[in-house]
């Protein structure tokens, strides 16, 4: 073999503690190194160029790129070898920026580390073969999970693309949290007379199937070709005759039902259209608070129903659907603030959440627009604001900042005072984040044209004096304890992952971090992309984000389902493992360890048992390989001999320090 | 059955807060609850000792918990929350190695064994339990109307004193309708009092416990109850220099949480102690008929 | 107000602070909750949160000089309710015992009634209210505190005029001079000192 080794400096990234002209001299003496230089940028276009040249004129087969992490070059150099006429597999690279430059401090020692990283890259090489890919169809189908406004907008770009769209939506109907939304900042534009018209789009978009009161049940197979299962849960009412009258809801006896939609502000009855605007418009009954359903009586619903839709006995229904993307649009929820004791912890009913408020604000809500008290029905003329519940607070686990309460506790305050104008507000806030256009603008208005009283700091403790509740917190500014009595006390509730986020990020096969948020491919480079090929995010079920960004990755995700769609064929990774079919004993000790169920058992011509590996659904993580009693099963690019060689460039007793 | 816990009365119950120690004692015989004084037993240190050192605070702690191992006694409880607070403090400090040799120096002793220490709030909710409790009641508080007062430090800081809830504890709560008694919601449960400022600075006092009498009289209630020697005799005795210092005239009876619990059991007024009180309870009590 | 230099910390303290309390200063992200909820803040000089920002600051003489490190009670609501998880109560204790070393008293009559009551541990084992009473009395010359209370505590027995000394007082008083790096005297009962 004829192996050339590139040691790149990354401008003084690598070669300021690494002496990287002597790392390329050391490499000349590694076995089958017949060529080794330095460079300033390896990944640049004249470094890539440098590379082809060398292959050709020292006519290497096989390259070393000692540089940085292979996660974000190592496609570019298998680019460049293609280039040159090299199979993409005959690379290796030696990480020596985050593994050695970024981490140590000491030139000398880092050289040698550099040194040793490049031997055992050179030593893996020389047992690497050329492996090809396998192409395989497309199935031009994307699913979208979750109906708010980021999947709605992922699920018409694609469905005007041309492209079928499955959306599972968990409620009964799509919308998500913007629907609930009175007004959006810093516009304050009606939110249901904007997101309405898209709602109707999917329910009439001939390329769109949705799922309502549905959930994804289990995935399986790999991008490009995913088996899904959903479970479209029992609503007791059959939707295909049910026309959205709302009879039922009138005459339904049960009026103490929880009314999710309305965040429970008032409660409602257990059958029922979610909301005026709900798509899809059908009905559906709350089995909880349903009397026919916990205790066999009444009944009402079924006896007065036009078209006879009820059915009591429905039970949950699983459909499959194929499909070559997913996109995860899955939002978020409330944090629970009940754990803030000092706030009343849910016990003072004229303590609400910021998305009651927007209820109670809201034409179509449970209070018909008009803001009141819980309490008492009366109209609040002192409401206070007080930000970051449940955000930027590491007692409660939650750290981070939830980015959008800024604005919309600003927006709140301004509608405050349009619904009541003999009203005050004051807002308790730590920082005012607001970097969006015109967001800043819009929070200076709140204060200077609808005389908000910001105060800067928080509030310790809340609790009832007469009719009235006392709020006492800090003016830090002013370096102060302040009380301010009010009628009404909204609490901008931080935001948390979606629940059971978790358990579709393992469905789906992606990472999620701590506090359940979806992981991106790269935080920069790849916002929408997971690590899992064929499945992208969009909106808040990777962080928190206001609407105009959830409403850009819905669309970016699309952009990426379409790239990915715009190809007939995809070509497989032939990183994964293989038989040995002679020395399998047909233990299926493998078949039973694989987690993606890629291994299976098959008959030889004499009858005997043996493993196989169904090529497009290993994932090459080596779980097989390292089960495997003789040895009979090798991930590619990665075999038990490569490993070894590697162990024994760096155990070998000449090397010097 | 009878359970056996040792029992540290604090210097308050030898004194200011006799009412409560005597209480205290009548209502665990009353429940099967043996209380074995700890031998010998010092002051804790109160506040004064932890504000000039922890190490000091730590080791006059830590005597007493010594003390208890010694005499067989795993668990100790305390009806005062401040000496609760010494108590459980330096049991969780000395944890730490380098605390405890420090406290040893002090102390010169080994420091083996030490007791773990409970409110008796706790061990009644804990170890008796709200049905015994009830099942022991022969005169309901039905007709009183009262507010639970914790006081800053019963359940505060959450990590040392692993109880009910810092900001919205329970337990009196509890302990008080098994009695029969209509517990209003006191929205200020752990709001200080003004503590051990009394004597230097009055006013202070007088400005804090001010709101919680305001707050306890707009709710209506008939009496407070409270578990602290130095809470009750904030509201209590020195209702008067309240009512000057602030212009009110309030005339709210405060009683330690086992007086009442006491005369719900049936134990006489004189055995719990209700003559002690500076603000006369006996208007309220003979209204409720436990009198 | 004077201008606050900010190249000249002393970090020695910030130090000091930090390895005592076993609390880091630069957690505090200044939201001002412990203020909000500092039941003592009317009568303080410095609200706590400023406190904890001059203690970033390094600020070691505004601080220990301050009237609130001895106003404040360990209530514990600032530390209960820090989103930071800062025990600022234990920080407040650690700046008192600073102060005290650095022989500042900014509120006498606190100090003094500290003084009494421990005073009157280390001589009988356990707390003597009517002792406490006397001593601080005589410490501070405030002949009047409190009289008022006396006559609805006296009758009713609540007022021992005699103090409950135990067995194991001399143990106490040899805890309290070791804590000052006192010898031990040769005679027993050495209750006196000074």
């Amino acid at each position: 073999m004829r192996i050339g080794v590139f040691v790149c400096h990354c401008g003084s990234n690598i070669a300021a503690t690494v002496d990287c002209p002597s790392v390329a001299q050391a490499a000349k003496l590694f076995p089958d190194v017949v060529f080794a230089s330095d460079t300033m940028y390896a990944c640049s276009e004249p470094g890539q160029d440098a590379i082809i040249q060398a292959i050709k004129e020292h006519r290497l087969d096989g390259v070393v790129v000692a540089s940085c992490s292979p996660r974000m070059h190592e496609p570019t150099f298998r680019r460049a070898l293609e280039r040159a006429g090299l199979n993409r597999y005959m690379l290796e690279m030696a990480n020596i920026r985050e593994h050695v430059s970024w981490i140590g401090k000491n030139k000398e020692l880092n050289t040698v580390k550099a040194t040793e990283l490049v031997r055992i890259a050179a030593a893996k090489l020389r047992l690497n073969t050329p492996l090809y890919a396998n192409q395989f169809d497309v199935t031009k189908r994307v699913l979208v999970i979750g109906g708010g406004v980021a999947g709605i907008q992922a699920a018409l770009d694609c469905a005007d693309a041309g492209i079928q769209v499955i959306m599972v939506e968990r409620d009964t109907s799509i919308g998500g949290k913007m629907a609930k939304l009175d007004k959006t900042f810093p516009t304050v534009d009606c939110s249901s007379c904007i997101l309405g018209p898209k709602m109707v789009d999917v329910a009439q978009h001939p390329n769109i199937t949705l799922y309502a009161a549905s959930e994804v049940e289990e995935i399986s197979g790999y991008v490009g070709n995913f088996d899904v299962k959903v479970r479209r849960r029992a609503t007791y009412v059959n939707w295909d005759a049910c026309t959205g009258c709302g009879l039922c809801m009138e005459k339904c006896p049960s009026k103490k039902s929880y009314d999710a939609f309305n965040e429970g502000v008032a409660p409602t009855a257990a059958i029922g259209i979610s909301f005026p605007q709900a798509i899809p418009k059908k009905a559906s009954i709350n089995a909880e608070f349903c009397m026919k359903l916990q205790k066999g009586k009444c009944g009402v619903c079924a006896k007065i129903c036009p078209t006879k839709c009820i059915d009591f006995e429905q039970q949950d229904t699983i459909v499959s659907e194929k499909v070559g993307a997913i996109v995860a649009a899955t939002g978020y929820d409330l944090f629970d603030w009940t754990v803030y004791n000092q706030y009343g912890g849910g016990r003072y009913p004229d303590v609400v959440t910021s998305l009651q408020y927007e209820r109670m604000m809201n034409a179509s809500g449970p209070t018909a627009g008009h803001i009141k008290r819980p309490s008492d029905g009366k109209e609040p003329k002192r409401v206070v604001f007080i930000q970051c519940v449940g955000s930027r607070d590491k007692a409660v686990d939650r750290p981070y900042c939830s980015g959008f309460c800024c604005m919309y506790t600003a927006k709140q305050a301004v509608l405050t005072k349009d619904h009541i104008p003999d009203s005050d507000s004051y807002v308790f806030y730590m920082d005012i984040r607001s970097p969006g256009k015109g967001y800043d603008e819009f929070t200076r208005r709140a204060q200077e044209q609808y005389g908000v009283q910001y105060v800067r700091g928080r509030v310790s403790m809340i609790y009832p004096k007469g009719d009235v509740l006392v709020v006492r917190g800090a003016d830090t500014l002013a370096g102060t304890q302040v009380e301010v009595e009010a009628d009404l006390v909204v609490l901008a509730v931080g935001i948390e992952s979606s629940k059971g986020a978790p358990h579709l990020a393992e469905k789906l096969r992606i990472s999620y971090d701590h506090y359940g948020f979806f992981m991106e491919a790269h935080p920069k480079l790849k916002p929408v992309e997971t690590n899992t090929a064929g499945v992208y995010l969009a909106g808040c079920c990777q962080g928190p984000k206001d609407i105009p960004t959830s409403v850009g990755q819905g669309s970016a995700a699309a952009a990426k389902v379409l790239t990915l769609f715009a190809k007939d064929k995809l070509e497989s990774d032939p990183q994964i493992s293989r038989v040995n079919q002679n020395r399998c004993v047909g233990c299926l000790k493998c078949t039973m360890t694989c987690p993606f169920g890629a291994v299976k058992d098959v008959k030889d011509r004499a009858g005997n048992t043996k493993a196989e590996v169904v090529e497009t659904v290993c994932q090459g993580c080596g779980i097989c390989t390292v089960t495997c009693p003789h040895g009979a099963i090798q991930l590619q690019h990665f075999t038990d001999n490569q490993i070894l060689a590697e162990v024994n460039a760096l155990c070998q007793p000449e090397m010097e320090f | 059955m009878s359970q056996r816990i040792g029992y540290y009365p604090g210097c308050s119950g030898a004194g200011t807060s006799m009412e409560y120690d005597a209480s205290t004692r009548a209502v665990c015989a009353r429940l099967g609850l043996a209380l074995q004084e700890v031998p010998d037993w010092s002051c804790c240190g109160s506040t004064p000792a932890h504000t000039v050192d922890h190490v000091l605070s730590a080791a006059l702690s830590a005597r007493n918990l010594e003390l208890a191992a010694e005499a067989g006694l795993e668990t100790v409880t305390t009806p005062c929350p401040s000496c609760l607070a010494n108590l459980r403090v330096a049991g969780h400090k000395m944890e730490k190695e380098g605390f405890r040799n420090q406290v040893k120096a002090l102390l010169e002793t080994e420091c083996a064994s030490l007791a773990t220490v409970k409110s008796t709030l706790q061990v009644l909710l804990e170890d008796v339990g709200p049905e015994a409790v009830k099942a022991k009641v022969v005169r309901p508080l039905s007709k009183l109307r009262v507010a639970c007062y914790y006081g800053c430090i019963m359940n505060r800081p959450p990590e040392v004193m692993q109880f009910d809830d810092p900001e919205h504890p329970m337990s009196m709560d509890t302990l008080l309708e098994a009695c029969g008694a209509e517990v209003l919601p006191f929205p200020l449960k752990v709001e200080c009092c003004g503590a051990a400022a009394g004597m230097p600075r009055k006013d202070i006092v007088t400005e804090l416990s001010g709101r919680l009498l305001d707050v306890a009289a707009g709710m209506g209630v008939d009496a407070i109850v409270t578990a602290c020697p130095l809470c009750q005799m904030n509201l209590d005795l020195r209702q008067g220099q309240v009512n000057s210092a602030r212009g009110t005239s309030h005339a709210i009876p405060v009683f330690y949480f086992t007086q009442l619990m006491g005369l719900a059991m049936g134990l006489s007024s004189s055995e719990m102690g209700i003559s002690k009180l500076a603000v006369d309870p006996k208007p309220c009590l003979e209204q409720a008929g436990v009198l | 107000m004077k201008t606050i230099s900010l190249q000249k910390p002393d970090v020695q303290f910030i130090r000091e602070v930090r390895e005592r309390s076993g609390q880091e200063p630069s957690h505090c992200y200044q939201c001002g909750n412990c203020t909000a909820g500092c039941p003592y803040n009317f009568a303080y000089d410095i609200p706590v949160s400023r406190i904890m920002r001059l203690l970033q600051l390094g600020r070691r003489e505004e601080i220990l000089q301050s009237k609130s490190l001895w106003l404040c009670a360990t209530c514990q609501s600032c530390t209960t309710r820090c989103p930071n998880r800062i025990d600022v109560a234990r920080v407040m204790d650690v700046l008192r015992h600073m102060a005290r070393e650095a022989g500042y008293a900014t509120e006498r009559n606190v100090k003094a009634f500290g003084d009494a009551f421990l005073e009157s541990v280390e001589k009988h084992g356990r707390v003597y209210e009517v002792g406490i009473l006397a001593t601080y009395v005589r410490k501070t010359g405030r002949f009047w505190t409190d009289v008022e209370l006396a006559p609805r505590m006296l009758p009713k027995g609540k007022l021992s005029l005699k103090p409950h000394t135990i067995q194991g007082a001399e143990h106490i008083a040899r805890i309290f001079r070791r804590y000052r790096g006192e010898p031990d005297p040769v005679a027993k009962n050495g209750g006196e000192k000074k």
